[in-house]
């Protein structure tokens, strides 16, 4: 069965609502639907940020973000999958990024959202630059990001299956 | 052969892109970023921690021990923060 895959790459604020919607609109075979949503906090290591600039690689950070979602419908029994990453500069309050997973029942959907973000954070080439009063700065990619990624790899395909 | 650059890298090395003739020794990402390195300040700091660069070669991730033989673009950059 051809999961219906959407991966976007946009400069333009992220309605959650919308893509959600798009995702389930006119199915009923859908029973469960998870969207994750990250969004730009104010305060980076305590200071106050002015913006994030996200940079990424075009091209490549489609193809990345698509081999992750396959891995996931390999995984797990997904009915839909959306994912819309923002890049330019973003304000505290605004969505980053949003991953949706659909599937007819929760567990699946659950951990197929929690799945991609982990591999988004550490293999999807996106990179943070933080604005604040004093000036920029790269934000430094962390450990933990690397281990939560990580743990998927001794797990059995399908082991959460329905 | 077409390297990017980008984030930080791409900053210090003041440019996004360039088209290299590469010398025949250059054969891995590895030794890559070592000759980069070698070609001026701006490189040198770009590249003066080796261990952090990541590289993809014609848009996937490889490691530094990777064949550039045939590649059309690599590209060279930090550890990934997106999501």
């Amino acid at each position: 069965m051809i999961v219906p895959m959407s991966i976007r790459i946009t400069e333009d604020e992220i309605d959650v609502t919308a893509e959600t919607a798009a995702l389930t609109r006119g199915r009923t075979d859908i029973g469960a639907v998870v969207a994750f949503t990250g969004i730009c906090r104010d305060d980076e290591d305590g200071e106050r940020i002015a913006a994030l600039v996200l940079d990424h690689y075009p091209g490549m950070a489609e193809t990345e973000i698509a081999r992750h979602v396959e891995e996931a419908e390999a995984r797990w029994p997904l009915l839909g999958v959306r994912i819309v990453h923002r890049v330019g500069r973003i304000k505290p309050g605004e969505v980053i990024v949003l991953a949706v997973t659909a599937s007819a029942h929760r567990r699946a959907a659950f951990e197929a959202a929690e799945f991609l973000m982990d591999y988004l954070k550490t293999r999807a080439p996106f990179w943070k630059k933080v604005e604040r009063a004093a000036g920029t700065s790269w934000i430094e990619a962390r450990g933990e990001d690397d281990a939560a990624a990580a743990r998927w790899r001794d797990r059995p395909k399908r082991d959460a299956a329905e | 052969m077409k390297i990017l650059y980008f984030a930080w890298i791409r900053e210090r090395v003041g440019k996004a892109e360039e088209e290299i003739e590469l010398p025949a020794s250059v054969q891995t990402v590895g030794d890559l970023v070592q000759w980069l390195g070698g070609r001026g300040e701006q490189y040198a700091h770009a590249f003066e921690n080796r261990q952090v660069v990541r590289a993809a070669i014609d848009r996937i991730h490889v490691r530094p021990e990777a064949k550039i033989t045939g590649a059309r673009e690599i590209a060279l950059f930090p550890p990934m923060t997106g999501g």
